[in-house]
């Protein structure tokens, strides 16, 4: 029955996973920039929500109804500014544009709320509280955070399939050169994709820090690397392989703390190596996503 | 060394619609194109002809914008357009139909056509009328576009062309990696195209189909203006000249030049 239950806590955790991951796969996937600052600026999102809470004592959920939006909007001008910037030079001045915002994001948050850790969200309901089916213990909060990956990646799929906007983020994703000679800024697309990474990423940043507890840190440390295990074994490109991956990232590290506490990061990433070695497309590969 | 040919006759229809003046662009410390002018004017079909590497193609892409010049100008309606950029360029009415076709590989042969439709201006192209003129696309528009043969894409990427409504349709080697049939196939409907009031400026590897459609020709070598002229007015020697450069082409008893691959 143990088995069962870390079988089951991983497939949920991989919700969570997918929240990380979709905006990481989305940025790659349409303007080739791999944001390495991705991890912190769910970390950002969920300080952000701390201070909205602290500071407007309006109830936990509605932080989500702020954050996201500003979170969204935050990534729409990055991307029109630092990182467009970077990217009229070169693919690889985005790598070392995102790596600078991540130190940077790290150090500022260090510097304005300590290396403490925060949770947001103790004491409520939805996040301390579970049913149990038989012997298993299932959280509240680990059953809405699938739904709602599940609910937000319906509706990216359905954005960018039938969509204007959607099918612009596509054609630009192909060949935004034939997209400019159809009238289409390309710039202002790319900006639209990143609001949808950064609005789905904070998503999971909040989450996180309902599940878990926050740090300045926790953005490269846990975040980016779990997303980008979950793109990898999911697959390059692949909006649902991002869930796939979450949850067979999220089944390994469970079944690896089963076997020993210790090992639940380890076994995480002995199946991403795994998948890299034996099937480096991904378990679903390319041309799954639309 | 320009060799105009016959005069500078131009269709006497006003104010020209697209004006070239004293283009130079460089492909790094390569002059790609060396002061070219020119000017195309309302409903003509204006043929850029030339060889590899002629700047054929540079000069198309630098009028849509993709380029930019390093002097020189480009005017469309009589206002200077240089600096503009494509996508603005393109809802002014400056399309350009792309060498190789660039369909979106992921998006099907209808989402292809919606974005083209999506900035577009008003004007009597839609969708249906695209579906009207070529049937097979209405039944195949569900398809992805990477799964048309050639031909078919080069259709479908006019067709993503025509629906944003232009003004001046701009043509990069429709006839690429083509077999001859279907090159003759799309010629063929230049006619129709045109009969909506459009005016084209096209790049054209193939001299005699050249020939066959346009109004005018212009003549490039290695970035350099060799000839200017109406088909009827130039001779298969001069263009012969102008096309690879030889001196003394325009000397008699030369072969007629019945056009290149």
């Amino acid at each position: 029955m143990a088995w069962v239950n870390a079988i089951i806590q991983g497939v949920l955790v991989g919700g969570l996973y997918a929240l990380f991951a979709c905006g990481l796969s989305l940025m790659f996937g349409v303007m080739k920039v791999v944001n390495l600052a991705h991890g912190d600026l769910a970390v950002v999102a969920g300080y952000v929500a701390i201070g909205v809470i602290t500071v407007t004592h309006v109830p936990v959920l509605w932080s989500f109804v702020i954050v996201v939006p500003l979170m969204a909007v935050l990534g729409y001008v990055l991307q029109r500014t630092i990182l467009q910037g970077a990217l009229d030079r070169s693919v690889l001045a985005t790598l070392m544009v995102t790596f600078g915002l991540s130190v940077v994001i790290e150090n500022g948050l260090l510097q304005f709320f300590t290396a403490n850790s925060r949770a947001i969200g103790t004491g409520l309901s939805l996040v301390s509280g579970s049913f149990s089916i038989g012997s298993i213990q299932i959280g509240y909060l680990l059953v809405t955070v699938f739904a709602v990956a599940v609910i937000v990646l319906l509706g990216l799929q359905y954005f960018l399939s039938a969509s204007r906007y959607g099918r612009l983020i596509r054609a630009v994703a192909d060949d935004k050169e034939a997209a400019q000679l159809a009238g289409a800024d390309y710039r202002h697309v790319f900006g639209i994709a990143a609001a949808i990474a950064f609005g789905t990423v904070a998503l999971g940043g909040i989450a996180y820090g309902m599940y878990s507890q926050l740090q300045p840190t926790t953005g490269t440390d846990t975040i980016l690397l779990f997303a980008f295990a979950a793109v990898v074994i999911g697959g390059l490109g692949s909006l649902w392989g991002t869930l796939l991956g979450g949850v067979v990232l999220g089944v390994a590290q469970q079944i690896g703390a089963q076997i020993s506490i210790s090992d639940e990061t380890l076994a995480g990433f002995i199946v991403f190596l795994a998948v890299l070695v034996l099937r480096p497309q991904g378990l679903i590969s390319r041309g799954a996503q639309s | 060394m320009e060799r105009r040919a016959g005069g500078g006759e131009r269709p006497d229809r006003g104010t020209p619609l697209l004006e070239v003046h004293d283009l130079v662009v460089h492909h790094g410390q390569l002059r790609a194109l060396d002061a070219i002018s020119l000017q195309v004017f309302p409903g003509e079909v204006y043929a850029i002809i030339g060889a590899n590497g002629a700047g054929k193609s540079t000069l198309l892409r630098t009028i849509a914008g993709l380029h930019s010049p390093t002097t020189g100008s480009v005017l469309f309606d009589g206002k200077d357009v240089t600096r503009v950029r494509p996508e603005r360029r393109a809802t002014r009415g400056i399309v350009m139909v792309p060498e190789g076709r660039r369909l979106f590989e992921s998006l099907s042969v209808e989402e292809n056509l919606k974005v083209g439709a999506t900035y577009s201006r008003p004007g009597p192209w839609t969708i249906e009328r695209v579906y009207e003129m070529f049937g097979w696309m209405r039944e195949r528009r569900n398809q992805p576009s990477a799964q048309l043969s050639g031909g078919e894409q080069q259709t479908v990427a006019i067709g993503r062309a025509l629906v944003a409504n232009p003004r001046v349709l701009l043509l990069d080697e429709l006839s690429l990696g083509l077999a001859p049939v279907v090159v003759q196939r799309i010629y063929g409907m230049l006619p129709q195209i045109m009969a909506t009031g459009l005016t084209v400026l096209l790049v054209e590897q193939d001299v005699s189909q050249a020939l066959r459609v346009a109004s005018r020709i212009h003549c490039l070598l290695e970035g350099r203006t060799t000839l200017v002229g109406t088909p009827a007015s130039i001779s298969a020697d001069q263009v012969e000249a102008a096309y690879f450069g030889l001196a003394g082409a325009t000397a008699p008893g030369a072969a007629p030049e019945e056009g290149e691959a």
